[in-house]
């Protein structure tokens, strides 16, 4: 293969072009696009269900939906965007693509796992689906039992399997990630040479190996106190919910984690790259990322505040809970201060990125309001907590997912999408995302609960300010469909590093050959070393 | 190009490096199978806190004989796992096959013993559900038990007959000529799994059989 001459060699998309190559590839790259393919459709299929939540909370009585089929959609809703979009999304499309590219190894550990970890994922998908269309499920994603193990006439069983098995799909990322990140980095890229979305991917790697399994033997003993009556959670037996909800929550609140802190670490290089400065702070950012990993596994008694938890277990979890605020705020500062007397240049990946600070910062700090025991019976299960997760999981982690894809783009592609089009887009989204949730806050401060498709027509204005918001929110995401896509036959080429960044992705061709590097890099320099000369001319990159 | 193994793959610098990383999967992929157990001991933990009296009349309900012999015939595959990484590692081949076969024998004669052990419980009405009978005020209690009972050990026997299946899976390769003094990766790493099946059941036994019996 490395005797054919320099000039033609074949890219990881042209090198064959079967069906069957594709199903088949053991290639990070090529797994990367399946799942980016498969995630996008559960993208599609959550947003529509959203769209319809929102609908129905246009007027005050209920005449889109009943609420039996209210409470499917918002079930389903969380399970796909949870469970199928937000857990995979950044691991399994850009991690999968970058952590062997930016570590300079030829591909991941295990690479029939990763293929594995993706038809798993789809599998899970299918069972979820299969239990939708036959029925669907009224649980919530969280499953509560008893209602979950006894009451519910629902698909129940099909839908826990589903997200049983998708979980192995993340435990099978995690693993390839924390192994190929300790064993095949290039020579010279020691632990503080790492580029911090690899630190990032390994603290979530973290949270995939330890949570997921609880979780997954969690929603395992739900499937058999329905199907075989193993009543581990049956009160009549002498089972108890609250151990369903401590386990549960044990992995569930980790999850946020599992979604918010590759988003940092796209961030991370967003920031750097489009400021032409080191990031301030490397270690300091690098071990926030541990940090929210280790305390984040501390914290689950938040969700329970209201349950029959003790009063002093509550106070712990309060205070643990403060305490995740300060890693998060080490990021968000840091950033911060590396954008000063930085030379700064909107480019789309750039705008995304300053909406993720400022839409995570306020879901931060609504955080720390639900992390205080007073609030928190005032505001749980209201609007209230509903703006404060979509504040970090669509306002944080999606615009991070946004901004990485935008900025990954010609490297995964070769091409440039219109930078016009780009920016319009990332400013619609902040804009329809601000107007959707940011009434949800007050709803919610007044009372309005969540999971009910009526509510007094007192708080009318605000929902249809939030269903206007969401349809600017769909419209923007519609936009990068088409012009990503466009680019992908139009765009002009990208060469190998149009964004003038550092790393070693940027070395390599766009799209870069089947083993990623002609020879393996070595790393002579830290991560960032933006205010060294660079090697090449920063070139502005061609507008479609 | 230096001359590589056959079962060299190509992300790999070094077979070292490959033989590092395999091995490295496995502990972490152990990891995350303390953590699956570690949730139905964490519910165990709590319940035998709570039901202790009907938690104990459930155990008595267990048979400490054959969980005995069970725990030796599981402690003597262990063993025989052992000699059979440390036959691969001298690359003797026929002891290897051999070490292989007697850990798989005591792995079923092990899920052999759970069987008949199931098929007690079975005829005695204390498998959880509707057709569940048991004479005392605690029943529901004891129903319970037997939940995690029918729970922890079903879910370590899958495990076992897994690893039934990779022992086979060894046994072929062996027997084709896959392993040698340079490459005994795959032998190495289900003899880690396997270890840890056993370790899984070295808790299970004085949790489910030993200790809550005494309250």
């Amino acid at each position: 293969m490395s005797t054919e001459p320099a000039a033609e060699h074949p890219n990881y998309l042209t090198v064959s072009h079967t069906v069957r190559s594709w199903l088949l590839t053991r290639d990070h790259k090529r797994i990367a696009l399946l799942y980016l393919i498969s995630i996008s459709g559960f993208f599609i299929l959550g947003g529509i269900l959203a769209g319809l939540i929102r609908l129905e909370l246009l007027t005050p009585q209920g005449d889109l939906l009943l609420s039996e089929n209210y409470n499917k959609v918002f079930t389903l809703h969380g399970v796909i965007m949870i469970f199928f979009f937000l857990i995979p999304s950044i691991p399994a499309v850009l991690g999968n693509f970058l952590v062997p590219i930016m570590i300079g190894a030829r591909d991941l550990a295990f690479p029939k796992i990763n293929l594995l970890s993706w038809y798993i994922y789809t599998l899970g998908g299918i069972f979820t689906i299969v239990a939708a269309v036959t029925g669907g499920v009224d649980t919530g994603w969280t499953f509560y039992t008893p209602y979950s193990s006894i009451y519910a006439n629902t698909n129940v069983v099909l839908t826990a399997v589903g997200v049983f098995i998708s979980g192995f799909s993340s435990i099978l990322t995690g693993l390839n990630f924390i192994v190929t990140i300790h064993k095949m980095r290039a020579p010279g890229l020691t632990w503080m040479r790492l580029p911090l979305f690899i630190w990032a991917h390994y603290a979530t790697s973290i949270i995939m190996l330890l949570g997921t399994p609880v979780v997954a033997i969690t929603i395992l003993l739900v499937g058999l106190e329905r199907a075989l009556h193993i009543g581990i959670f049956d009160p009549a037996l002498g089972g108890d919910p609250l151990l369903f909800q401590h386990l549960f929550w044990f992995y569930s609140h980790p999850a946020v984690y599992i979604m918010i802190l590759p988003g940092m670490g796209v961030i991370s290089e967003l920031i750097t790259c489009f400021s032409r400065k080191r990031i301030f702070g490397y270690q300091f950012v690098a071990a926030s990322s541990l940090a929210i990993a280790a305390v984040g596994f501390l914290v689950w008694g938040h969700h329970m505040f209201v349950s029959s938890q003790s009063v002093y277990a509550g106070m712990i979890f309060s205070f643990l809970s403060f305490l995740v605020a300060i890693p998060s705020a080490v990021k968000v500062f840091n950033w911060t201060a590396t954008m000063y007397k930085g030379s700064i240049s909107l480019r789309t990946p750039m705008l995304y990125a300053f909406g993720f600070i400022g839409l995570f910062t306020i879901g931060g700090l609504t955080g720390l309001f639900l992390s205080a025991l007073a609030v928190d019976v005032h505001v749980t299960d209201t609007y209230f907590v509903v703006a404060h997760f979509h504040y970090i999981m669509v306002g944080g982690a999606i615009m991070a997912y946004m901004g990485g894809l935008h900025f990954w783009w010609p490297k995964i592609t070769g091409r440039m999408f219109s930078e016009v089009w780009g920016r319009i887009a990332a400013i619609v989204l902040f804009v329809g995302f601000n107007l959707t949730f940011f009434p949800q806050f007050i709803l919610g401060f007044l009372g309005m609960p969540r999971r009910y498709h009526m509510y007094p027509p007192e708080f009318q204005v605000l929902n249809v300010l939030s269903t206007a918001g969401a349809s600017i929110l769909g419209l923007g995401y519609l936009l990068p469909a088409f012009y990503l896509l466009w680019s992908l036959w139009f765009g002009a080429k990208a060469g190998n590093n149009p964004w003038g960044a550092a790393g070693l992705e940027w070395e390599t061709p766009s799209p870069p050959p089947v083993e990623n590097f002609e020879r393996t890099p070595v790393v002579t320099e830290e991560a960032y070393a933006y205010d060294k000369p660079q090697p090449h001319a920063v070139p502005e990159a061609s507008r479609a | 190009m230096p001359e590589t193994h056959p079962a060299h793959a190509h992300q790999f610098e070094t077979p070292e490096q490959q033989y590092e990383v395999s091995t490295l999967g496995m502990w972490a992929f152990l990891v995350t199978e303390i953590m699956f157990f570690g949730g139905l001991f964490a519910g165990f933990i709590v319940y035998v806190t709570f039901y202790a009296q009907g938690f104990a009349e459930g155990s008595r309900h267990l048979d400490i004989t054959l969980g005995t012999v069970n725990t030796l015939v599981l402690l003597g595959s262990s063993l025989t796992m052992a000699m059979a990484v440390h036959s691969a590692q001298l690359g003797r081949r026929s002891r290897l096959l051999i070490f292989l076969a007697l850990t798989l024998a005591l792995g079923l004669v092990f899920l052999g013993i759970k069987g008949v052990e199931y098929s007690h419980k079975f005829h005695e009405h204390l498998v959880p559900g509707p057709s569940f009978r048991f004479d005392s005020a605690l029943a529901q209690n004891v129903q319970l038990f037997f939940s995690f009972y029918f729970a922890m050990t079903g879910m370590h026997a899958l495990h076992m007959i897994v690893g039934a299946g990779l022992l086979i899976w060894l046994m072929v390769g062996t027997a084709r000529g896959r392993f040698s003094t340079e490459y005994f990766t795959p032998v190495e790493v289900t003899g880690l799994y396997w270890h840890f099946v056993d370790i899984v059941w070295i808790f299970l036994f004085p949790t489910l059989y030993l200790v809550a019996r005494h309250q």
